[in-house]
């Protein structure tokens, strides 16, 4: 119906589509060649094999953690980034935006500065409880939690943003507190940008590689995620990463169709 | 308030378009100096790093207008990508077994030039008061080794069965720096790295020998790859590697003879 309805534009121009082909060519292309190069035969076998499994369920459970602490912990400094007016607003917003672009590897070394044994808060610990983050689980949850929560607060700080704060403001003078409000009002306005903060923050964490090995080591069952499988297996036997790729990439498409059907479609 | 904006974007455009020709005109400056420099790539194995960086640096002092360029990486990961075409000139894995894997592109037989054994290191502190590889056995003892699927990895494994230490490590690391980054850093209390590792990372680390490696030596091959623009040059940089002034360079490096 809108076809018929939309007005004559004239021809698509060149100069746009002839970038715009090559870039859809550069993130198609390699993606086809990696279906076509794996070893489809192997791929049943590969799927049953202990350290796939290990490192499937692990990558899940660490991916949906960082989701629930995103949720958690990144909703709020999202509401007071955006909502409170404190000093040096602007300044706390750039930190916490920094690992948006550091490499992940340096974000490991950060980590290990700060919570390892010998870490400024790590050291603290170890010697008050016993306890040290390194070569656990919780080192993973944690590394996947700081690469991917950027991203999750700048989402949602953009949807609170542009809801506007003059709804809160209406349900304040009908005499709603704060927390009422944030609860009943802003929350709901912001959902869609909570949404697609949750799945670019559990995309993220999919693939997070170079923080994990860095600050929680690599060992099976225990810290080995699916990235950190692939390149180990990389070093011993490519035709295994690309079928243990194969298994991550299609893990990563059927959540994100699921997520298109759902809530991504956009009018 | 719009022209103020919009010439703020032209100025950063301009920028970002100038700023990748700047480094370029850098660059093309130093290369002009030299009358049409001759360069060789050498792939080399990490452990290799110091000793190579060295030799690279006595190879251009003694030939005038020759460069060597260096890429250090795990063997394995650099004998994928001579054997995927890399333009390069010479490869050196730690191992014998990925130095077989690039067959397919050695120009003739590669030659053995250095061996290496694996030592035991802890922190300076030795946390975990360390005296012996048996100490391993030690629940409490958290001790890191590469992943198996790595040179360092398989002959570390190899090691610890040999002396029967159940008991299992912390982490398996992608390569012999991580392993040794783990030591360094104080997170593990002890690592499984090439004598020529704990000799380069000095008082950072104590070293204990393990028992039996002598029957656990790595030996390191180095050939000229098919796709080399310089051959007659790279067997002059394997001559000088397999030759008296290399191999005392390597000595002094912990490397054993080949």
């Amino acid at each position: 119906m809108s076809e018929t309805a939309r007005p004559r534009l004239g021809r698509t121009p060149l100069l746009l589509l002839i970038p715009g082909v090559i870039a859809a060519l550069l993130l198609v292309v390699p993606m086809v060649a990696l279906v076509l190069a794996t070893p489809w035969g192997r791929l049943a076998s590969q799927l049953t094999s202990p350290a796939v499994r290990e490192a499937l369920r692990l990558t899940v459970l660490a991916s949906v953690l960082t989701v629930v602490l995103c949720l958690l912990l990144g909703t709020p400094l999202a509401w007071l980034l955006a909502r409170v007016d404190f000093p040096g607003r602007s300044l706390l917003r750039a930190a916490v935006l920094v690992p948006l672009v550091l490499p992940p590897v340096v974000a490991g070394v950060a980590l290990v500065t700060a919570l390892g044994r010998t870490g400024l808060v790590g050291r603290p610990i170890d010697q008050a409880f016993g306890y040290t983050f390194p070569f656990t689980t919780t080192a993973v949850v944690i590394a996947h939690t700081f690469v991917s929560m950027p991203f999750y607060v700048l989402s949602v700080e953009g949807a609170l943003r542009s809801s506007g704060e003059e709804y809160d403001a209406v349900a304040a003078s009908l005499g709603a507190d704060r927390w009422t409000t944030f609860r009943r009002i802003t929350l709901p306005l912001a959902l869609p940008g909570v949404i697609a903060g949750s799945a670019l923050a559990w995309a993220r964490s999919l693939g997070e590689f170079g923080a994990t090995i860095t600050f929680a080591g690599n060992f099976p069952g225990t810290t080995q995620t699916m990235p950190s499988l692939i390149y180990t297996q990389l070093q011993s036997d490519p035709l295994v990463a690309r079928t243990v790729s194969m298994v991550l990439l299609s893990l990563s498409i059927g959540v994100l169709v699921l997520l298109r059907n759902q809530w991504l479609t956009r009018p | 308030m719009r022209v103020p904006t919009s010439r703020r974007l032209g100025v950063l455009t301009a920028l970002l378009v100038l700023l990748p020709l700047a480094a370029c005109g850098g660059g093309s400056g130093a290369g002009g100096e030299r009358n049409a420099p001759s360069s060789i790539t050498v792939l080399a194995a990490s452990s290799l790093t110091g000793a190579f960086t060295e030799l690279g640096k006595r190879f251009e002092s003694e030939n005038p207008g020759v460069s060597v360029k260096f890429a250090f990486d795990s063997s394995a990961t650099l004998a994928q990508q001579a054997v995927g075409g890399a333009p390069a000139d010479v490869l050196a894995t730690a191992d014998q077994k990925t130095m077989d894997s690039a067959q397919q592109v050695q120009l003739d037989e590669p030659k053995v030039f250095a061996t290496n054994v694996m030592v035991l290191v802890t922190p300076a502190d030795n946390p975990a008061g360390i005296t012996s590889f048996s100490d391993l056995n030690t629940s409490s003892v958290k001790y890191v080794v590469c992943v198996p699927t790595a040179p360092c990895g398989s002959v570390g494994a190899a090691l610890l069965e040999q002396n029967h230490i159940t008991s299992d490590p912390v982490s398996t690391e992608v390569d012999v720096k991580s392993v040794l980054a783990k030591v360094t850093s104080g997170e593990a209390d002890a690592g499984v790295v090439y004598k020529t590792d704990a000799i380069a990372a000095g008082d950072q680390v104590r070293t204990l020998p393990i028992p039996g490696t002598k029957s656990q030596v790595t030996t390191y091959p180095i050939v000229t790859l098919t796709q080399s623009k310089n051959t007659s040059l790279s067997q002059e940089f394997i001559n000088l590697v397999t030759g008296p002034s290399g191999q005392q360079v390597l000595r002094q490096a912990g490397f054993g003879p080949p």
